[in-house]
């Protein structure tokens, strides 16, 4: 399938047959990619496609279970991160690898900072270093400044300068400009530009085509974890690229809307915060899915956990049937019928060590136990009954859901807070890390239950699946409401303009 | 470096001498400055060890084993200085520092290639070298008259006015700060407790800083065994006994967080000193020893309110107003 493009130069970096497993998933199938100076090659494919799992191999973070890289057409082995260092490869990751307690400059230079002669870091080489190579990309912050007192935006200049720091001729950009504001990102364009003349291959990690068509000269395309296409872009078009993407249409993976919208359960009224979110204003109909999407670091995931009453509005109103009730814990909130769902099953959803049965009878102990002890048959009873209706696969109920895959333990942690009987479910990200055939039953599953008269909000980040499966989609930028679509309204391209806040103008 | 960091250190000075005023108004001699050299000189252990802890802790880790290491290597050195009081001192002391990193070592190896919690190597090892103190002296004393008069002085000798003691934890805090601040090594303790995924992706070896960190407190730990021993001028299996908490506690009041990531060496000797200045005051303004105890708790634990309260969540920094600049 690949289509070799004429070119006269050998690639730098040329990866070969990358093959990456995970317990019960193959991240990466026989994968290549080849990279060359002074151009810029688009990685593009869906969340889970692999992409990010291939910038890990090429940092030196995952080992390959098979395939070779080769540098300069000899091979290589980047066995750990400072290998690929070493190498000239260097990356600028999608979530901020930071460390929030240290100053700006460190975070630039900590691995590699400047020495005095005796050998001692010489802080105020580093500071002028750091000052200069943040005017360079256009960022207007002082090195010394403690990390954690900066906002998303500048920690991501903060990363991209760091990856500048190396003298790299491979720099890896895995989704850039997801936190940029449209200047930063113009800024950033230039850089990759000057990149480009200085000589260096640059793999660009995308899901914003417009982005693609403007500064990459090839494409590789990823599906599943597999390669689906590349070439040349001037030979491409984004329908084109969007069908390798894909590689089906949406309206024959998500299951349609069945019945009526009910009347109004949920009410949210001006919900504030000092740092995360301002003024978020929305209403919830029983059986309605309302899709909230934005991109990583938007305030999504925070203006759910304060409606949820992990957090604290510091203003703002909740109604649940018409009474306002401003959850103030998460008990609270689950006793008046909301549920969250968190992104993170690892650190937030399931308890890995514990039986299926413990986790699913965890949020309902009040109406499993009696009289202060907890009776097992219930418990197995209202696991039986939710694992079933999930079509969970498990050997046994007992059995450590640290052992199930990631698609059933996501099932696992939906269960456990449907068994609660709640009637507004928010769920942050529910398909994330979900191989493809979970994700068809997980989204089944919340159809099934938003026609039983269950409030749904769903957090995402995968268009396909905010489109796919949303009654309504409220957009978020910068901890901002900034728009909403009904169904008909929403496309791609009107999501991820609202999303990075892209005038409809200034696009090609 | 950051306002709430200076401030926490300034307060915490602030403190130890509103501390040493409240003796003073008891007892006025207290605050003479022989005396208050002759506290810093008592203390001096406890900075030592502080400073290894601290090292331990910033990278997200515990060292409970400090004070077995300390009273193991003080019985080694007391012991082969009755046999052979032949060695030279300067000698002796560098195989205590040897013998103390070697002690860490072992903490920093079960930690790193096993991946064993912390809390749970160090729990045992504290327990094992208690058991090898006994093994090797047989549950026998090593008493003032079987060390030779040289290995006894030297804690004792006075340089300008100031004991070898104090020098020596002066020192300590010196080498401390320059590696804290001032090279790879030691900015990695921060990184690697501040945000261990990340420090992955910087490409620093988790493991082996915290390995490193193990072998830095084992070797205060042993050069502190050598003092402890010469100073009481007395060796046998239960000295020191329990002294890793006051060595934990110290930190703690300093600031020291035990998540990893955040302390400072300014705020391991001021914890150090505060209980320092408690153990060494009360007892001349009459207050029992019980209730030394209960002031130190408390003192922890007001410590680490205020420690929960400047660190507690603020909220990512999403709005674009709510950054500084």
């Amino acid at each position: 399938m690949p289509i070799s493009a004429n070119h006269s130069n050998p690639p730098i970096l040329s990866l070969n047959g990358i093959v990456k497993d995970f317990p019960g998933v193959r991240a990466l199938s026989e994968v290549s990619i080849d990279l060359f100076a002074g151009e810029v090659t688009a990685l593009v494919g869906e969340n889970g496609a692999g992409k990010s799992t291939m910038v890990k191999v090429l940092t030196g973070i995952y080992q390959p279970d098979a395939g070779q890289i080769k540098l300069n057409g000899s091979p290589v082995k980047l066995a750990t991160p400072n290998d690929a260092a070493r190498a000239g490869i260097t990356a600028i990751h999608q979530e901020t690898v930071l460390f929030d307690e240290l100053s700006v400059a460190e975070n630039i230079y900590i691995g590699h900072a400047p020495r005095t002669r005796t050998g001692l870091i010489d802080w105020n080489t580093m500071n002028a270093n750091a000052s200069q190579l943040l005017e360079r990309i256009g960022a207007s912050i002082d090195p010394t400044t403690v990390l954690k007192d900066l906002g998303i935006a500048s920690k991501h200049l903060v990363a991209i300068s760091r990856a500048l720091s190396i003298d790299a001729s491979v720099v890896i950009m895995d989704e850039p400009t997801a936190a940029l504001s449209h200047k930063e990102i113009e800024e950033l364009y230039q850089l990759v530009e000057q990149l480009k003349s200085d000589g260096k291959a640059i793999l660009f990690i995308s899901h914003k085509f417009d982005e693609i068509f403007r500064i990459a000269d090839r494409y590789t395309v990823f599906r599943d974890g597999e390669l689906v296409g590349n070439g040349l872009i001037e030979n491409s078009n984004a329908a084109e690229l969007v069908q390798l993407m894909v590689g089906r249409s949406l309206e024959s993976v998500y299951p349609q809307r069945t019945g009526e919208l009910g009347e109004t359960i949920l009410r949210v009224d001006g919900y504030s915060h000092p740092t995360e979110f301002d003024d978020i204003s929305f209403t919830l109909n029983r059986g309605e899915v309302l899709g909230l999407y934005g991109l990583v670091g938007a305030g999504r995931s925070e203006c759910m956990q304060a409606i949820f009453g992990i957090t604290r509005p510091s203003k703002g109103n909740l109604f649940i049937d018409g009474k306002q009730i401003t959850p103030k814990s998460p008990a609270d909130a689950i006793a008046q019928g909301l549920v969250y769902v968190p992104e993170d099953r690892g650190k937030q959803g399931a308890i890995t060590d514990l039986s299926i049965v413990s986790n699913i009878a965890l949020p309902s102990l009040n109406t499993t136990s009696n009289k202060g002890f907890v009776r097992m048959a219930r418990e197995y009873a209202l696991a039986r009954q939710y694992t079933a209706r999930l079509e969970l696969k498990a050997a046994a109920l007992d059995q450590h859901v640290g052992e199930l895959s990631g698609g059933n333990q996501q099932k696992v942690v939906i269960a456990k807070w449907l068994a609660t009987q709640p009637e507004v479910i928010i769920l942050d990200e529910p398909t994330k890390g979900v191989d493809i055939g979970s994700k068809a039953a997980v989204h089944a599953f919340m159809r099934e239950l938003a026609s039983q008269g269950l409030a749904i909000i769903m957090v995402s980040s995968e268009i396909p699946e905010i489109i796919g499966m949303s009654d309504r989609i409220i957009v978020m930028r910068e901890g901002r409401q900034v728009a909403e679509f009904n169904q008909q309204q929403a496309s791609p391209e009107n999501l991820v303009r609202a999303a990075a806040g892209i005038e409809e103008t200034s696009v090609a | 470096m950051t306002s709430i960091r200076l401030s926490r250190d300034v307060l915490l000075t602030l403190a130890l001498i509103a501390l040493v005023f409240l003796v003073y108004l008891r007892f006025p001699d207290f605050a003479a400055p022989q005396s208050l050299l002759d506290v810093f000189n008592d203390t001096s252990i406890l900075i030592i060890l502080a400073l290894g802890q601290m090292a331990v802790v910033l990278t997200r880790c515990i060292d409970l084993s400090m004070a077995s290491n300390l009273a193991l290597v003080g019985m080694c050195t007391a012991m082969l200085n009755s046999a052979v009081p032949s060695i030279p001192i300067p000698l002796l002391v560098l195989l205590a520092i040897l013998l103390g990193a070697l002690l860490g070592s072992i903490n920093g190896l079960l930690v790193w290639k096993l991946d064993i919690p912390p809390i749970v190597v160090t729990l045992g090892t504290l327990t094992i070298f208690r058991g090898l103190i006994f093994l090797l002296s047989d549950g026998q004393w090593v008493n003032a008259h079987e060390m030779s008069p040289a290995f006894k002085a030297l804690p004792r000798y006075s340089l300008l006015g100031v004991a070898v003691l104090s020098w020596a934890a002066l020192l300590c805090v010196v080498c401390m700060y320059i590696l804290l601040t001032r090279t790879p090594a030691g900015r990695a303790f921060y990184a690697v407790g501040g945000n261990p995924d990340a420090a992955v992706y910087t490409g620093i070896n988790v493991g082996r800083t915290r390995f490193n960190a193990f072998v830095l407190s084992g070797a205060l730990s042993g050069i502190a065994g050598y003092f402890w021993v010469s100073r009481y001028a007395v060796a046998y299996v239960d000295i020191a006994a329990g002294f890793e908490l006051d060595v934990v506690a110290a930190c703690v009041i300093g600031g020291i967080s035990i998540a990893g990531g955040i302390g400072s060496v300014a705020g391991a000797v001021l914890g150090a000193l505060f209980l320092g200045v408690i153990k060494n005051a009360l007892p001349v303004i009459n207050i029992s020893p019980f209730w030394q105890q209960a002031i130190s708790g408390s003192a922890i634990i007001v410590a680490v309110i205020f420690n929960a309260r400047s660190e507690r969540r603020a909220g990512r920094i999403i709005l674009k107003q709510a950054e500084k600049h």
